[in-house]
């Protein structure tokens, strides 16, 4: 079955692509059989060429069997067999495939090609395992060409297209012949039409075929430019390059001498050094640049040092040369091609771009939203600070860990987890509120200390009971991975899950306050406690649940955050100030200034990366200066502002 | 005779809910005049406004001889331009001594550096023991006004103001949990004030307002609703059914 | 009331004595003047603290009496470091590099010397040119100066616009603590021009006094050090001894009021807030050199908070409280983390005091802001049987008896 599909294979693509050989493959060999015998890397590649080539249907199991090291030689008369180990010595196959019966081990010298030439022989090989019948050695197949394009696989690649029955390979092989004829297409026509059929696609391979085509090195040179250059522009020196990288280019272009470092000229000048001078300058002035300029001049005069450019001479030899980007690529048309296709997909994926900033900004949001919205509680609802909300999020996270160190399945250890660091936190913000915050209600300050003061001890707890080292908290398989549009847009599902979870919680804070009992009685005490006291609403019950709520809510944060940061004692702080900051910036005591915040908050710092996006240090620095900046013209927050515009 | 205080077309509302509405109002400079009306008619939001606590959506508020305008002015402007304020509960500083609460409201420079360098002078002691004696608390220099009773502190802060040497001054409900004895001596003090500066008082009570004897303005949601006399304005029909009615 | 400064205020005079006395007998027991009998690494330990104190002299006078919770006081303590530690690192890389380069043949160019300065500095962050902000390091009063202005400038700027805004209360903490880590994260980044994570290190070998043993040194700091905080003490008794006092302890308990009353309570906070901005980095300026290296670790938002737990912990609204506070906390905590502390076995579980002291320190500060507002200083109050009146909750004002610091300090 298999060699008939070969066969198939190999007569459609020599009725398509290839001039079709009277040779059959075992001719091929037989006639170059010197060369087989004492392959090398340099010599043999006309051989496999031609064995490929050949469309005799042996010639694949010929190459494989060669490069397997299951090519044998009769020493009696110098016969090539496809050999196997058999009972009591060879099992031989003629070349053209049929059995030659056998032969004792000592009358067959094994064929053992070097590295090199496996190589060789592998590459040759592609083209009979892009039509290979097995669908996944022809994807491993495309895989390894795109991988690593070389032009050799171009003639082969486009040979198989017609002979795809699989509509999705079909698209992809013609994809990469298109590709690979942008690099390596025979006509300058061929690979201009080749540019212009991908259009604006965004795509990152077609990126990488296109960007070296215009990449440009810069060269100097004296009058016309050399011949076969494609010049991409020139460059004025003083305007588009200084005159000091001038001068560098002329030098590596052996258009003039290099010019003289420091240490060259110290060296120069302390092997001259004569009776305390140098070149006649004494000794002591020489701790002056313009008496060591003076002393080279002199040793130059008198020859004892080779002679160095001065400022003078580097600018006459920058004046008399030009200089220009040239292409790498020498065809024009190609490079132009390339360069309006690299234009209009740059305007595509700059626009791409910009949605996955967007996407990436709303998934920071989230996570600050999600980070913020127990504090919104707890500091919105009830004007506590509690410095230790972020100390409840590492809680949070650490009670995810605990619970996948029990369950090991992570879907099920997750949906037990996040119920659980509820309890945990609503828990330990209930026992806080009664013990601390509670005698504090008057001074806020001292709460801010006293929970500073509880995050201490609950940060050195933590890792005095979990160590310093990160511990893991593993989302499920199936949260692996993510969604991907096209190269440009990604965003993995954790986010995305963060993102939904974020809207469950604003979902759930609305039910909570705006329909139910507590949220009303929560309201009430936060608006008048006297009077809800008066009305039969216990304001420390309300108080105690409020604050635990808050704190509960950070915990299954922690769980989220948790996911995708490393768990370790300084998870909360690493989140305490941006909460905060997300809490004031949108405006206390509404949910949707929160909400408003962290967009805020997130789309700056995506902003501000996008920018410059090796520093994300420098983005923090710049988004809390913003910050602070924000809050002098909005001192009530974003949404405050508006609740006023909106009474006026 | 022209007005110290002129506020004219004067509206401000607080998320939509206009507490003063289209308000004019005018005093002289020696003049005693009392703000009465029902709660929420505007009356503290009047004295935020001349005080510069809240700024209005319209209007001006004009002050002094050569009119200043306090809209565009801080409240420490406002205060050191001749605006002085009592508020409704006391408030003096309860954690330090009458003295030191005296020398702090005293007339002088009020800038950090000149505040940093200023020492207290054989005058300055001098004029703290007259204001002392003037809101009876000669006794109670050296002790801490936390430790006063309510009484004493409502006449510390009078003497505090007193002692800022205010050309107007708004005075919230200075009745307030007073004992009988105490207020007699509050009016005393609010009268002669009010020989040498104008003095503007809000108040409830009715009985002390007839005391005062001064020219009355009503107001009633945010505007002014009638003027003039006491028993003038408690003739007035919408007076009556506004305010004293339902009172 | 015409008597002078010290005899209204004794507690300075107190202060000063019990200060000079200390000072004199850690000199005698030290190693370089005495009897050998205190460490060399005790003493600048002992320096530290009274550094330390001073920054605590700075934030009692900005959260004790004006009411302002600045979180960023370590950060204004961790630039004065900064600015000083520029000038003796150039200058004692300055040296090095001099003298290396004399070994060679020809005498150095100005530009060598610069050039190797700028390689020993910056070959770490992988530099090789001076940043700007380095051009006054060669100066020691310049970069003195700069001690004073950078911190200066950055908190005049800083709180004229919080201040501006009418920022208050936990709002204006969470926004200077946010100042404090925007700043850290910048002094992070290699290209700060501070060296990045680096930071500046082998400030404690002065320029020019190589030949002079650390055991001197740590002496002479120590003595700077007191000097520093006896005049410290000296000022700020004196700003709030007076009317000044009265203002910005008004501002603390009700700033609208005093508004009322015709002071610009933004212009006194601003004063107030720049004034202990300086006082903490001329402490800071004293201190790394003693430490010998700084780096943006050190101005982690956390070490602003901490410093706010030492002035409650000693007992704010009293300058006295805050320099207990101070030494009590350091020492105490130097003592429990030094690994000198015996192990404390419960059976079941043996407690390490390196583990377990920030636990313990969290919860004492806890219990000290639920049942002792007043702090450490409190106690005097006990102990002299003075009566404090119903204050609200609110701390008590500066009074005399400073009698015990002694204790604290040992």
């Amino acid at each position: 079955m298999r060699s008939l599909y070969l066969a198939l294979a190999l007569c459609l693509s020599a009725l398509f692509a290839l001039p079709a050989s009277a040779e059959t493959a075992a001719e091929i060999v037989a006639r170059n059989a010197a060369a087989i015998e004492k392959p090398s890397r340099q010599t043999i590649g006309p051989v496999i060429a031609e064995l490929a080539a050949s469309g005799d249907a042996q010639a694949a199991a010929i190459l494989e069997a060669w490069g397997d090291k299951r090519l044998g030689q009769r020493k009696a008369d110098g016969a090539f067999f496809i050999i196997a180990k058999s009972a009591d010595g060879w099992a031989l196959t003629d070349l053209a495939g049929a059995d030659a019966g056998t032969a004792a081990k000592g009358d067959i010298a094994e064929l053992k090609p070097n590295a090199g030439v496996r190589g060789l022989i592998a590459t040759a090989l592609v083209q009979f395992t892009l039509s290979d019948p097995d669908r996944a050695k022809r994807v491993a197949a495309l895989e390894s060409i795109a991988k690593d394009p070389k032009p050799e696989a171009l003639e082969p690649l486009s040979a198989s297209v017609a002979g795809e029955d699989d509509p999705v390979l079909r698209a992809q092989k013609e994809r990469l012949v298109g590709l690979l004829t942008i690099r390596f297409g025979a006509t300058s026509q061929a690979r201009v039409a080749a540019i212009e059929s991908f259009g604006r696609d965004p795509a990152l391979d077609l990126r990488a075929a296109l960007n070296p085509l215009v990449a440009t090195t810069r060269i100097a040179f004296a009058g016309e430019p050399p011949a076969g250059a494609n010049i991409a522009r020139e460059l004025k020196p003083g305007r588009d390059l200084t005159e000091a990288e001038a001068y560098d280019l002329l030098v590596a272009a052996n258009l003039a001498p290099a010019r003289l470092t420091v240490d060259e000229a110290r060296h120069a000048l302390a092997a001259n050094l004569k009776d305390g001078a140098v070149g006649g300058v004494p000794l002591a002035d020489l701790s002056r640049q313009e008496a060591r300029d003076r002393a080279y001049n002199a040793l130059e005069a008198a020859g004892t040092v080779p002679p160095a450019a001065t400022d003078a001479e580097v600018a006459a030899a920058v004046a008399a040369h030009r200089f220009a980007e040239a292409y790498a690529e020498p065809d024009a048309a190609v490079t132009a091609a390339a360069a309006a296709a690299l234009g209009r997909i740059g305007t595509a994926v700059g626009a791409m771009q910009a949605a996955d900033l967007a996407l990436d900004a709303l998934s920071l949001a989230s996570i600050y939203f999600l980070a913020a919205i127990g504090l919104a509680i707890t500091f919105g609802v009830m004007r506590v600070i509690n410095m230790a909300h972020g100390e409840f999020i590492m809680m949070g996270a650490y009670t995810g860990y605990v619970v996948q160190l029990w369950i090991t399945n992570y879907t099920l250890s997750i949906i037990v987890a996040l119920p659980l660091a509820f309890a945990v936190t609503f828990a330990a913000g209930v026992a806080m509120e009664r013990l601390v915050i509670r005698h504090l209600y008057k001074r806020p300050l001292e709460t801010l200390l006293a929970t500073f003061g509880i995050s201490i001890a609950l940060q050195q707890l933590a890792k005095n009971i979990f160590g310093t080292q990160a511990r893991p908290l593993t989302a499920p398989a199936w949260l692996d991975g993510a969604w991907v549009v096209n190269d440009v847009i990604a965003i993995s599902y954790i986010r995305i899950a963060i993102f939904a979870l974020a809207l469950v919680f604003l979902a759930f804070f609305l039910w909570l306050m705006k329909r139910t009992r507590l949220g009303l009685e929560v309201r009430a005490v936060t608006q008048n406690p006297a009077m809800a006291a008066s009305m039969g609403i216990d304001p420390d019950r309300i108080n105690m649940l409020t604050f635990g709520i808050g704190s509960g809510i950070a915990g299954i944060a922690g769980v989220a955050i948790g996911l995708f940061a490393k768990v370790t004692s300084e998870l909360g702080s690493d989140y305490i100030v941006q909460s905060f900051m997300t809490v004031v910036v949108g405006g206390v005591g509404n949910i949707w200034g929160t909400l408003a915040g962290a967009a805020l908050i997130g789309l700056m710092q995506k902003g501000i990366e996008w920018f410059n996006p090796s520093n994300t240090l420098a983005a923090q620095t710049y988004m809390i200066l913003f910050i602070i900046l924000f809050i002098q013209f909005r001192p009530r927050g974003i949404i405050a502002l508006k609740g006023r515009a909106a009474g006026d | 005779m022209s007005a110290l205080l002129e506020v004219s077309g004067v509206s401000v509302s607080f998320d939509g809910f206009r507490a003063i509405n289209n308000l004019s109002f005018s005093i002289g400079p020696a003049e005693l005049r009392a703000i009465i009306g029902p709660n929420g008619a505007g009356k503290t939001t009047f004295m935020d406004i001349v005080t510069g606590k809240t700024r209005p959506d319209a209007g001006t508020v004009t002050f002094g001889d050569r009119p200043l305008s306090l809209l565009s002015m801080t409240e420490a402007q406002i205060a050191r331009a001749g605006v002085g304020r009592k508020f409704q509960r006391p408030t003096v500083f309860e954690d330090q001594t009458v003295h030191e609460n005296l020398i702090m409201a005293l007339r002088a420079p009020r800038s950090p550096w000149r505040v940093l360098f200023w020492r207290e002078g054989a005058q300055d002691r001098a004029n703290v023991a007259a204001l002392a004696e003037e809101v009876g608390l000669s006794d109670a220099l050296a002790r801490k006004a936390g430790e006063l009773s309510h009484g004493q502190k409502q006449w510390l802060e009078i003497g505090m103001l007193l002692a800022q040497e205010p050309r107007l001054l708004l005075v919230d409900e200075p009745a307030a949990g007073m004992t009988l004895a105490e207020r007699e001596h509050t009016t005393r003090l609010l009268v002669e004030m009010a020989k040498t500066r104008a003095v503007v008082v809000v108040e409830h009570d009715m009985d002390f307002v007839r005391r005062l004897d001064c020219k009355v303005t009503v107001l009633h949601e945010g505007a002014v609703l009638a003027e003039g006399s006491l028993d003038h304005v408690t003739r007035n029909q919408q007076v009556i059914d506004v305010y004293l009615g339902r009172g | 009331m015409s008597r002078s400064f010290f005899a209204r205020n004794p507690s300075v005079l107190w202060f000063i004595l019990i200060l000079a006395v200390f000072t004199l007998a850690v000199t005698l027991l030290s190693d370089a003047y005495g009897v050998a009998f205190v460490s060399t690494s005790f003493v600048k330990t002992l320096g530290k603290t009274l550094c330390l104190c001073l920054v605590a002299l700075a934030m009692d006078l900005i959260w004790g009496y004006a009411g302002i919770l600045s979180l960023g006081h370590m950060a204004f303590f961790a630039l004065g470091g900064y600015m000083l530690g520029m000038w003796l690192m150039y200058a004692r890389t300055e040296e090095i590099v001099v003298a290396a380069l004399a070994e060679g043949v020809l005498p150095a160019t100005a530009e060598e010397i610069r050039q190797g300065i700028a390689t020993q500095i910056f070959g770490v962050v992988g530099a090789s040119e001076l940043p700007p902000i380095w051009v006054f390091a060669h100066g020691f009063w310049l970069q003195l100066a700069l001690v004073v202005a950078v911190p200066g400038v950055l908190a005049l700027v800083f709180g004229w616009l919080a201040f501006r805004a009418r920022v208050t209360g936990v709002y204006l903490s969470i926004l200077t603590q946010a100042m404090t880590l925007a700043l850290a994260l910048y002094l992070f980044q290699n290209d700060s021009g501070l060296r990045g994570n680096n930071g500046l290190s082998g400030l404690q070998n002065l320029p020019g006094l190589g030949d002079v043993s650390q055991d001197r040194l740590s002496v002479w700091f120590l003595w700077a050090s007191a000097a520093a905080l006896g005049l410290g003490y000296a000022l700020l008794a004196w700003v709030v001894s007076g009317k000044f006092g009265s203002v910005i302890r008004a501002i603390r308990d009700d700033e609208q009021r005093v508004r009322f009353l015709g002071y610009t309570v933004e212009g006194y906070k601003l004063f107030v807030f720049s004034l202990t901005a300086v006082i903490a980095a001329l402490a800071g300026a004293l201190y790394y050199p003693q430490a010998g290296i700084i780096n943006p670790a050190e101005l982690a938002p956390i070490a602003s908070i901490y410093l706010a737990v030492w002035v409650a912990i000693g007992g704010r609204g009293r300058l006295y409280g805050a320099v207990i506070g101070a030494a009590f906390v350091t020492l105490v905590s130097s003592w429990f983390t030094g690994g000198r502390v015996p192990d404390l076995p419960l059976g079941f579980y043996t407690v390490q005091w390196v583990d377990w002291w920030s636990v313990v320190l969290g919860l004492s500060f806890v219990a000290v802001t639920l049942f002792a507002p007043k702090g450490l200083a409190g106690l005097f109050d006990l102990w002299q049987g003075l009566r404090a009146p119903n204050r609200r909750g609110a701390p008590l004002g500066p009074d005399d008896g400073a009698l015990m610091e002694r204790e604290a300090r040992e």
